[in-house]
């Protein structure tokens, strides 16, 4: 039985896997949205905007969930991040922003607001950034230079996350959010034309996705030493790599057969193993190497309430969320 | 600007940007299901496009609240790390709650906006109560936190660390409950005379859109039910600040020397170098009364407090100055306006109340503003009351200025465009012929 620290950075790692299959490609819907050039331009925003519209606000959720029991169940760690990673973390903050709100204005108004001109290049430009920092971040807090050793010393911010490893990261964290938000938006349309573009796009980028994730142990080697020696040194790490392999295999085949929502799963397989590799490296540290889970975090009466209000907002939660995407995704996602 | 001085001023700005549009989200769906339930009583297309026009922008506010308070999150940290180390692991569970509350907001508005054609009415209708539910929930959850800054509980202070904690008892801290109304009543006066002010507007341009008089008669039922039920929650907050966090109390009625028939002070300007306040209007005894419901009883003024525990009185007494005469303002309309559609809604939309609930749109919001200057300001020098001031609870990381600047420019240009999208949705605003079946029907709210 997992101790309830480690139940708590659990559901915190859940929630990122659960914004990165869902928020991630909303982000990802707006890297094509930028990149949209050439015949059926304009058909292919509409049906980005059409297809992230009912869901956006749900699935933006999830990075609130994550933050909120991150700081919740483990303070010291969440002062830390914020005051090392101040400068990345506030510019995440200002890409959600602009993305979140350009993207209501748009959906609500099309041809109007957030579309075009210099605002517009503001806007589309963070669906770039945002993606591309949250896994700078992540990355960053693998390498063991966001330090918090002591009792209340807090360092300022650190340039920690401008290194390779880092960076390599943050590049994997946008090509996914493109990936899969090419592949889901093959199954958003009948349109034979609108599902070939987003094919070849999901090929595109499920390249740019293999070559990052097979880069990224190498560049970890020197860039986060002891994460490296974790990753690649443990009981899991060989059939956790040869699963990813697998996926990506999987989606290759599927996407080269037109077997979409095969390939769906395989593209939605591949972002979890991926955060779930990054997440079992990383135990049994939240930081690496200041701050174990286990003992940086809050009282276990907290952990016990946080855990039980996670559980039943979860029961009462996840119902609901089939609702909407019943409703909404009925075809793309149930067939029917 | 000292570091800390910008993080302050960062946060301040951050805080007032998003309570506009958090009042809004806590406001603005309870219109939109009054209006989809009139809609499903009477059958009249009037109500549908109210309810679909409200429902859009709902989803506008909605989306640029959700996101500024993502920031909030965020900048709690970034900002204030040693209060969120000390305070996370003591008063973490409403902000967990209010992230269930506002997952509900998020589903069920999604079904609502979307869903139209989509669902069968009664479960559209019940996806919009749902979303005011969650609206109204997330206000009430992420004040818990707010109250337990003032009124700490739930741990006990062990070397600077909390101990003992209590998650439950710091949720359900002493003054969760008052602060809690008074931000719900606030929130549906706040965006219920903004809508109200919004439509009155309109129809001193066209009197006879019967659009824009039923929008009326519902805004302002919600706001007026609020405006005039406010008086009686800000009497509950004045005994329990008197009782809990006289400090605070005194900085806001600009009260210097401890004394027994305290008066209540109209206007006037603290001065704290000589410890006066001057060129008030004077009630004798008033203070002591409405403080403790007895003319003698003693108020604690600031001087009974060391110097560098004292908040400064000027800023509060004046916002609380303007918090009050705002609220009064929109009690005495609202109740005006239940006196005059009482017999004929026809005198509702009389040239001079309609001005007049123009005046009041943007005091509802002024108020909320100016009451949040009250309680944040009223407050220091501590960001956790007596046990944690807010200068040990900055950030080390120095060159605030710069994310200040540019969440500025950012919010800025927000503010433009949300400001922009409203006035393009009004200028659209569909005629309907005002007859006296379209008259809405909710007048048992007033």
């Amino acid at each position: 039985m997992p101790t309830l620290p480690t139940l708590a950075a659990g559901c915190i790692l859940a929630s990122l896997v659960l914004y990165a299959l869902t928020g991630g490609a909303d982000f990802g819907g707006g890297v094509w949205e930028l990149l949209n050039h050439g015949p059926r331009a304009e058909a292919r925003k509409r049906l980005i905007i059409h297809a992230i519209g009912p869901v956006w606000e749900t699935n933006h959720v999830w990075v609130i969930i994550a933050v909120v029991v991150l700081f919740t169940a483990f303070p010291r760690a969440f002062a830390v991040l914020s005051t090392a990673l101040f400068v990345p973390l506030t510019l995440v903050l200002a890409g959600i922003v602009l993305r979140g709100s350009a993207f209501a204005f748009h959906a609500h108004r099309p041809h109007e607001e957030g579309g075009a001109g210099w605002w517009g290049g503001v806007f589309a430009g963070a669906s770039l950034f945002t993606p591309f920092l949250l896994g700078v971040v992540l990355g960053a807090v693998s390498t063991g230079a966001v330090r918090g050793e002591g009792p209340s010393s807090l360092v300022g911010g650190t340039g920690a996350w401008l290194a390779p490893f880092p960076l390599s990261v943050g590049g994997l964290a946008l090509a996914s959010s493109a990936y899969l938000a090419a592949v889901y938006l093959i199954l958003e349309t009948d349109d034979p034309e609108l599902k070939e573009d987003f094919r070849r796009r999901a090929l595109g980028a499920l390249a740019l996705v293999s070559l990052l994730s097979a880069a990224i142990p190498f560049l970890s080697a020197g860039g986060a030493p002891e994460f490296h020696r974790d990753l690649t040194g443990s009981w899991w790490s060989v059939p956790l790599m040869g699963a990813n392999a697998l996926a990506a295999l999987g989606a290759v085949v599927s996407l080269s057969t037109r077997a979409y929502p095969l390939a769906r799963a395989c593209a939605a397989a591949q972002v979890t193993l991926l955060l779930a590799g990054w997440g079992m490296a990383q135990h049994p540290y939240l930081v690496r190497p200041d701050l174990p889970i286990s003992s940086s975090a809050a009282s276990p009466e907290m952990l016990r309430l946080l855990l039980i209000i996670l559980a039943a907002g979860g029961v009462l939660l996840f119902p609901a969320i089939y609702l909407l995407f019943r409703v909404f995704k009925k075809k793309a996602l149930f067939g029917g | 600007m000292a570091e800390l001085d910008l993080a302050r001023a960062q946060m301040a700005m951050l805080f007032a940007f998003h309570i506009l549009f958090a009042v809004a989200g806590m406001g603005m769906p309870v219109l939109m299901v009054l209006a989809e339930c009139a809609h499903l009583r009477t059958r009249k297309p009037v109500y549908a496009e109210l309810a679909r026009r409200w429902g859009r922008g709902t989803a506008v506010l909605f989306a640029v609240g959700a996101v500024s308070g993502t920031v909030l999150s965020f900048e709690l940290g970034l900002l204030w790390p040693r209060f969120m180390e000390f305070a996370g692991g003591v008063i973490g569970l409403p902000f967990a709650l209010e992230g269930f509350a506002f997952f509900t907001e998020a589903i069920f508005l999604g079904i609502y906006l979307y869903g139209w054609d989509k669902v069968p009415p009664p479960l559209h209708l019940a996806a919009g109560c749902l979303v005011a539910l969650g609206g109204i929930l997330s206000g009430v959850f992420v004040v818990a936190s707010n109250a337990w800054m003032n009124s700490p509980a739930g741990f006990t202070l062990l070397g600077g660390r909390p101990a003992d904690v209590s998650p439950l008892a710091a949720m359900a801290n002493p003054g969760w409950k008052t602060e809690a109304i008074h931000m719900t009543l606030a929130a549906f006066a706040a965006s219920g005379f903004a809508v109200a002010g919004i439509h009155a507007f309109r129809l001193l341009r066209e009197p006879r859109n019967g659009f824009h008089r039923v929008a009326l008669g519902i805004a302002l039922s919600v706001g007026g039910v609020a405006a005039v039920l406010q008086p009686v929650s800000g009497d509950m907050s004045a005994r329990f600040l008197a009782r809990n966090q006289p400090v605070k109390l005194a900085a806001m009625e600009g009260q210097f020397r401890t004394q027994r028939g305290a008066p209540l002070r109209i206007g006037g300007l603290p001065d704290p170098a000589e410890e006066t306040t001057r060129y008030a209007i004077e009630i004798p005894g008033a203070l002591s009364l409405l403080a403790f419901h007895d003319p003698d009883a003693e108020v604690v003024g600031l001087s009974a407090f060391p110097r560098d525990e004292r908040p400064n009185p000027v800023p509060v007494h004046l916002a609380f100055q303007v918090m009050v005469g705002c609220g009064i303002a929109l009690a005495a309309v609202g109740a005006a306006g239940a006196i005059l559609g009482w017999k004929r809604r026809e005198r509702l939309f009389s040239r001079p109340f309609l001005c007049a609930v123009v005046a009041c749109g943007p005091l509802g919001l002024l108020a909320v503003e100016a009451g949040w200057v009250v309680t944040e300001l009223g407050r220091q020098p501590w960001v956790i009351h007596k046990v944690m001031r807010t200068s040990d609870a900055v950030t080390p990381v120095s060159g605030l200025a710069l994310p200040f600047a540019f969440f500025t420019i950012i919010y800025l240009a927000l503010g433009v465009f949300a400001v922009r999208f409203l006035r393009k949705e009004m200028a659209e605003s569909p005629f309907f012929p005002a007859g006296d079946g379209d008259s809405p029907t909710v007048s048992g709210e007033v």
